[in-house]
């Protein structure tokens, strides 16, 4: 049986409550919008480059409180990083999220995203925490246009 | 109509007693009713007496579908183990006997509704392929550019897509009757957009996705009147309270077995026979042909016309067992205590000050939409779950409805003759304790 409090973890709830770096960047260099019909959530990522290196990302939107946090800890844990690190995250993210992902090594400084291997307990939730970072996935590509989780 | 009426006055949570009151006509109604033996009946149905997280289930997700009692599950196992064959088409005993058990069924379909006809009752896989099926044969025939079909803004996905792709293919127009705040049919709207133009007025009977009961009868009277075709979706209505297709003198009425405690894959389209007989068959195939030559092929008779291929045989013979296990307890006997059930639930529900109900019209079937301040939805659901309690939560596949209130989704309690004060309970300690993790 799982608890509700490895699902909810206090650091989710508290970025629930306050979510980090909500807005739009000035000057995007590449913006997308996600969607996720299952919920209704919509989310739009709008992110800032330097070079490879994404040098700031908002979002805006609204959505349950794993898709908010996960929006919101999605944008700090992505300042600073290439377009290459951004894609393999995402990929060990998933892992963490689809699979038994205690043994995934998210890498040094990842540690908060770590809060949501909870969620492979709730499959119903995966999709939740997913949305920010296909939307930012195409946001990357500069893939104008919609995603949606389906 | 129901035996369902009581009336809140919106935003008014003190005072519960002057909220609700009952129309008179409608108590006489509810004081003949046979009270429910609500521990027999949960008897019935085993699945209740499962748990969930190690918590009793509470099953609060009736609209989206009923679980089944043993005499259902029991005539589905019947036709497995004693007579399964295709039917109308074997000289064999089995397929005599499954042929049997099948048509029985359609005649207690006509019977449950007040059809004229059994040839008037067509099995189809639910309400979806029933409307899909009018909107494909019988709008695709009478339809041309300019002409209109009229929905509610509350109708499911189900009543509005087939439609809108009519629209597409023919050049005809969709018109929406809007609803008020507390999401009541707006009948002075619905007659503005009534004209010579209109075609088809398709309208759900009761609303999934917020309990509204629309007044059909007086809407299909209106219909006629400029000379239109009337489709009624009773999926939210069968199951509970008596329906009579002749008294709403619509032409056609639809409804899944899934959500009338039957299996999936079942569902039923009724139409007036003259109607049904002018139109050209949906789907070709097996059972729905007389003869079939390479020059010519002979369609068969009504209904069989409209039933190509194998049908749901067991899904459909477990439809006939549901209906027995309806008519048994009584259908009135159900609307009036899930009329009660609902007054007790929107009491309680409206005690929570941070809960605010999404449809509070004046005639409901047993469903309870409502919103938390600041949690969305399906963070609801989830800390609901591992509580035992299953609502939905979402769009309910109406996301007009949703856009009309300006809410992304609500969570949405549907109760029906096997729910208790205390699964309502349950649900007002969960939603408590849902404020409470996300203070
Ligand atoms: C009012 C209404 N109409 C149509 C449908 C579609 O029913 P089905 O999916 O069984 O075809 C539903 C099911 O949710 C419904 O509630």
């Amino acid at each position: 049986m799982s608890e509700l409090s490895d699902l909810y973890q206090e650091l989710i709830l508290d970025h629930n409550r306050s979510p980090r770096n909500r807005g739009k960047v000035e000057d995007a260099d590449g913006s997308a919008q996600g969607y996720n019909p299952l919920c209704g959530d919509q989310i739009s990522v709008s992110l800032k480059m330097d070079g490879d290196r994404i040098e700031a990302v908002k979002f805006e939107g609204s959505g349950c409180a794993i898709s908010t946090a996960s929006a919101s800890l999605m944008t700090e844990a992505l300042k600073g990083k290439t377009r290459v690190e951004a894609t393999e995250l995402f990929e060990k993210f998933h892992r963490l999220l689809t699979e038994d992902g205690s043994g995934v090594k998210l890498g040094p400084g990842m540690g908060k995203l770590a809060v949501f291997s909870g969620v492979c307990q709730y499959p119903a939730r995966v999709k939740c925490a997913t949305l920010a970072w296909h939307t930012v996935k195409a946001a990357i590509e500069n893939e104008e246009g919609q995603v949606t989780t389906e | 109509m129901p035996t369902l009426r009581y009336f809140r006055r919106p935003l008014l949570k003190q005072s519960l007693e002057s909220v609700f009151t009952v129309n008179p006509s409608q108590t006489v109604n509810q004081s003949d009713a046979k009270p429910l033996d609500v521990a027999r009946i949960r008897a019935d149905f085993p699945i209740l007496s499962r748990t969930v997280n190690g918590k009793p289930l509470v099953y609060l997700d009736n609209a989206a579908t009923t679980q089944k009692p043993k005499p259902v599950i029991a005539a589905v196992q019947h036709v497995y183990e004693s007579m399964n064959a295709n039917i109308h088409r074997g000289v064999h005993r089995l397929s005599v006997e499954t042929t049997a058990a099948y048509e029985k069924s359609r005649l207690q379909v006509a019977r449950l509704i007040n059809a004229a006809k059994e040839s008037e009752i067509v099995f189809v896989r639910g309400a979806t392929e029933g409307i899909n099926l009018v909107a494909q044969t019988f709008g695709r025939t009478h339809l041309v550019e300019g002409d209109e079909i009229i929905v509610s803004t509350l109708e499911h996905h189900a009543n509005i897509v087939p439609w809108q792709i009519l629209c597409e293919q023919t050049g005809a127009q969709l018109k929406v009757v809007p609803v008020d705040d507390d999401a009541n049919f707006l009948i002075d709207e619905y007659k503005k957009l009534l004209s010579e133009k209109t075609r088809i007025v398709a309208m759900l009977q009761s609303s999934n996705a917020l309990g509204t009961v629309i007044p059909v009868t007086e809407v299909t009277r209106l219909a006629h009147d400029v000379g239109a075709t009337v489709l009624i979706d009773g999926s939210q209505s069968v199951q509970h309270h008596p329906v009579d297709v002749r008294e709403i003198d619509c032409d056609f009425y639809v409804f899944s077995g899934h959500k009338m405690y039957a299996p999936s894959g079942v569902g039923v389209l009724y139409g007036k026979e003259a109607l049904l007989a002018s139109m050209p068959p949906y789907q070709g195939g097996g059972e729905m042909i007389k003869s079939v030559t390479f020059e010519q092929t002979i369609y068969n008779d009504l209904p069989h016309k409209f039933e190509a291929g194998t049908p749901n045989i067991e899904g459909t013979i477990g439809l006939g067992a549901a209906i027995a296990y309806l008519q048994d307890i009584g259908l009135s006997n159900i609307a009036a205590y899930e009329a009660q059930l609902l007054k007790y639930a929107t009491e309680q529900l409206s005690k929570i000050p941070e809960v605010r109900l999404i449809g509070t019209a004046k005639e409901k079937v047993s469903v309870i939409s409502f919103v938390v301040e600041g949690i969305h939805p399906h963070d609801i659901g989830t800390v609901l779950d591992q509580e035992g309690v299953a609502i939905r939560t979402g769009h309910h596949c109406a996301q007009p409805t949703m856009q009309r209130f300006n809410v992304p989704a609500t969570a949405r309690a549907s109760m029906c003759f096997y729910n208790t004060e205390a699964d309502i309970d349950q649900l007002v300690d969960a939603i408590q304790k849902t404020i409470k993790v996300f203070a």
